[in-house]
């Protein structure tokens, strides 16, 4: 009687931790990530498919092997001696050790540092550079305007409605630069380097289509490279907590085909010569 | 040992030396500061569920936290913040660590007491304050801390910078500090007393597993915790003493630039992280201390692989000093920084797996018992498994890149220094209850517990790393106001759902708990047929641990139908000649 309840125990205890098991890993099969729209992007996408391809059987394993032990001798059955094994003990120290260090260094070294070399390479030559300042709580985006030159700013002089990226009229390639607030265009298929500046508290610019995530540091001028791959519009989220408007610090991304994106920036004046 | 003098209700019950008693205060503290920290999170899991909606009668209760019965967003961050803060360092770190350790290391390896007991007295006193200040700081001037646990400036620096940021931050930084000066006296004695108060034939080797996890927790908090001390202080100089440690030039807030210059926020990052990670450790190891405990005495077997066990545990130690900037793979850290940390990292994912390896090999071969503190072990190997390997996703450096900050971390360090930890203590709590009251706990009640909290917590858990992989961000008040979260926001109801069920199963442990504390079985010296060397004196332990002489330690210590003994077990003080050698098994 006590041995089928013992028993009954068991399998609802080994259902409970397959389930367990089956549960995540049928969760992490389901496609959560957002369709990815960067380069690089696809780079990160396959990364984590790997860790999922390569830690969903350890897991598997490792619940199996929990099972079976508690079918074997969870029920009372006769066992041999437990006593110490070396052979047993040396195999199940060597087996993890290598196991687990060829996928995370497969993961980390081979997967991992081709696509993460992509993100920090110095941007080429060709590439389209864009400063995005973060401040509690919006995104302040400036274009170097026609003379290609990003100008002179200065903490002093930003005022948050007439001047909100503190742009210094005394610098010439100052005068023509264009500033927009939470709102980011960029050319589709080109190499997007952004510049970013932060001057208040912590923040992080983040696109979770483009895999984009980088902080914005005050005194640090941050950087992030990517190539967007389709158009369309993408939420630009901050994802460093900065304060009670945090979650309402939104910006959009417009990703517009190379025409269409000049034909905007040409319909741009500079902000100091509105 | 002379016990003549019979201690009156202050010096038995408060101001105790006694390392039982104060390892009790720490547990019931940790209870308390508990109850709190889960209504924490509560409100804000609430609110995450249902953004829009007015909670009238939360309004009514809590005036400060809502208004027009919503959840303010800058309420929201210190609800996040002071659960975060209080969970890790006022529940987890004082049951686990300074509750089952000071009252299980004299017990385990034969010692009347702690090395300093007066030390160990001043420690519990300091940890009270710092919990009065931490729950006070919601009644300041424009609430608690809101700048997470983890407290970076300028956020946490400039008190224009949050309504959490100012009077809420300074009592933080206080009780912090005042925190971890309780916890370096309490690894100081831990240490010293492992060390130095061993019992006659306790050699380092034949410490149970336990005793070597809060060793290895201690040397590491007692390294670890100095930067954040310094953190702490720099910090307070920033915030109180117009210094620039982690503030840069032209910082501007409301249009006035202010005057510091020359620091950098990405210092206190490192110092943060320099101890934020050993602490994980800190918690997780005395957690997979007590499963090593549990499962031996319910395997009725040796714990596999003891000696791996052990050199896994200092190659952990060791490595979780070096590895604290995967922390900052995104922070603006120079990327081939990044890529050290992240080779380094991964690393540890061999002896951490060497250790969840030994757990289940030890169920091999076994003559298995189910008794709820076994159950609540198998939940914590689960727990591992899927926390572990999910850690792996945020150590490699190009897909953290992606899931920094996100609701995965989220899902992650709650599995891992959350749920591991908790069922841990709850294991802890089943199994050394009747050394602790003398009394036994409800097995049938244990089960309850076991089984509406395992399948509620990882599907909870497991659900916030999916709503991480769809690109959630944390310290989010209202998510739908992303337009690519809203279809993910059925996933927010899940969890919420699975964990105030969670939460409320809670209240079967308490239950169970106070009312065995006067009703349970009485239990005698030995309930469990274990070998370890608390379970030799009477139960509860009596002032002084042995009512005669201390203990002598002859055997290794789980030493569990391999001897000779028609017992089946042999407790570590049994002598060598003891049985005679005709009983073969």
């Amino acid at each position: 009687m006590t041995d089928r309840r013992q028993a009954a125990e068991v399998v609802a205890l080994i259902t409970l931790f397959l389930g367990i098991t089956a549960f995540t890993v049928v969760g992490f099969a389901v496609e959560w990530l957002p369709p990815v729209a960067s380069q690089h992007g696809a780079g990160v996408d396959g990364v984590i498919r790997y860790l999922f391809n390569a830690t969903g059987p350890v897991l598997v394993v490792g619940a199996l092997a929990m099972a079976w032990f508690l079918w074997r001798y969870g029920r009372g059955l006769p066992t041999a001696s437990p006593a110490t094994n070396a052979r047993a003990e040396v195999w199940w120290t060597v087996a993890p050790v290598i196991g687990m260090m060829a996928i995370t260094e497969v993961g980390v070294v081979v997967k991992g540092f081709p696509v993460w070399e992509e993100m920090y390479a110095q941007a080429p030559a060709n590439a389209v550079v864009i400063e995005v300042t973060g401040q509690q709580f919006e995104w302040i985006v400036r274009y170097p305007g026609p003379d290609g030159k990003l100008g002179r700013v200065t903490p002093e002089l930003v005022d948050n409605t007439t001047n909100p990226a503190g742009l210094d009229r005394e610098d010439p390639p100052a005068l023509d630069d264009i500033v927009v607030r939470n709102q980011l265009h960029v050319p589709l298929g080109a190499p997007v380097s952004l510049r970013l500046r932060g001057r208040d508290v912590l923040h992080s610019f983040s696109v979770a289509s483009f895999r984009v995530k980088q902080d914005v540091v005050p005194g640090i001028m941050g950087r992030t490279l990517f190539v967007p791959t389709t158009a369309g519009r993408y939420e630009i989220a901050c994802t460093q907590v900065c304060g009670m408007g945090h979650y309402r610090m939104r910006g959009a991304v417009y990703v517009d085909p190379p025409d269409e994106y000049r034909a905007w920036l040409a319909q741009k004046t500079g902000w100091l010569q509105q | 040992m002379s016990t003549t003098h019979q201690p009156s209700f202050w010096t038995h019950y408060v101001f105790s030396t006694d390392h039982k008693m104060i390892g009790k205060q720490y547990y019931f503290t940790a209870i308390f500061m508990a109850l709190f920290a889960t209504a924490w999170s509560l409100l804000l899991r609430v609110h995450l569920a249902w953004p829009g909606r007015t909670w009238p009668l939360f309004g009514t209760l809590f005036p400060g936290l809502f208004q027009d019965g919503v959840l303010l967003p800058e309420r929201y961050l210190s609800l996040v913040t002071m659960h975060g803060t209080v969970m890790i360092f006022f529940v987890v770190s004082i049951a686990l660590v300074s509750g089952f350790g000071n009252f299980i290391i004299p017990l385990q390896i034969g010692a009347r007491d702690m090395a300093y007991p007066f030390l160990n007295m001043l420690s519990y006193w300091t940890i009270v304050p710092a919990c009065l200040l931490m729950l006070g700081s919601f009644f300041v001037p424009d609430g608690a801390a809101a700048s997470g646990w983890t407290a970076y400036p300028p956020l946490s620096a400039i008190p224009e910078a949050s309504p959490g940021s100012g009077m809420g931050q300074t009592l933080w930084l206080f009780a912090m500090a005042l925190f971890i000066a309780s916890f370096t006296m309490g690894g100081l004695n831990f240490v010293t007393t492992i060390l130095n108060l061993r019992t006659r034939g306790m050699s380092m080797m034949r410490m149970p597993l336990m005793i070597w996890t809060l060793f290895v927790a201690s040397v590491l908090g007692i390294l670890a915790f100095p930067a954040l001390t310094a953190a702490a202080i720099m910090l307070l100089l920033d915030r109180l003493g117009s210094t620039s440690f982690f503030l840069p030039a032209g910082l501007v807030f409301s249009g006035t630039v202010l005057p510091h210059s020359g620091g950098t926020p990405l210092l206190f990052q490192h110092l943060f992280w320099f101890l934020g990670h050993p602490e994980v450790y800190v918690l997780v190891l005395p957690a997979l201390g007590i499963a090593f405990e549990v499962i031996a005495v319910f395997g009725r077997r040796p714990v596999f692989g003891y000696r791996t066990s052990v050199w896994a545990l200092l190659v952990i130690a060791v490595l979780s000093m070096i590895v604290w900037g995967h922390h900052m793979f995104v922070s603006g850290m120079s990327p081939y920084v990044g890529e050290y940390f992240s080779v380094a990292t991964v690393t540890i994912t061999a002896p951490f797996a060497i250790l969840a390896m030994n757990l289940i090999a030890s169920l091999w071969r076994a003559e298995i018992r189910l008794s709820p503190a076994l159950l609540f072990v198998l939940g914590i190997i689960a727990a591992v498994g899927i926390g572990g390997l999910g850690g792996i996703f945020l150590a490699t450096a190009t897909s953290d890149q992606y899931l920094h900050n996100s609701y995965f971390v989220v899902g992650h360090f709650h599995l891992m220094i959350a749920v591991v930890t908790m069922f841990a203590i709850f294991a802890g709590t089943y199994h050394w209850f009747p050394k602790m009251f003398g009394r036994e706990m409800n097995a049938t009640l244990g089960k309850v517990h076991f089984w509406l909290t395992v399948p509620t917590v990882i599907v909870g858990f497991v659900g916030m790393h999916l709503l991480g992989v769809g690109g959630e961000q944390r310290h989010l008040y209202d998510p739908t106001a992303y337009e690519f979260l809203k279809p993910l926001q059925w996933l927010n109801v899940v969890i919420t759902m699975t964990l105030g069920g969670a939460a409320a199963a809670q209240l079967v442990f308490l239950g169970n708990f106070f009312s065995s504390l006067f009703f349970g079985a009485r239990a005698g010296a030995n309930p469990w047929e274990a070998t370890t060397l608390e379970w030799t004196t009477e139960s509860p332990a009596p002032h002084g641990n042995w009512a005669h002489e201390l203990p002598m330690v002859h055997r290794e210590p789980y030493e569990y139908r391999v001897g000779r003994s028609p017992q089946g077990y042999d407790p570590q003080n049994a002598a060598p000649t003891a049985q005679p050698a005709m009983v073969a098994r």
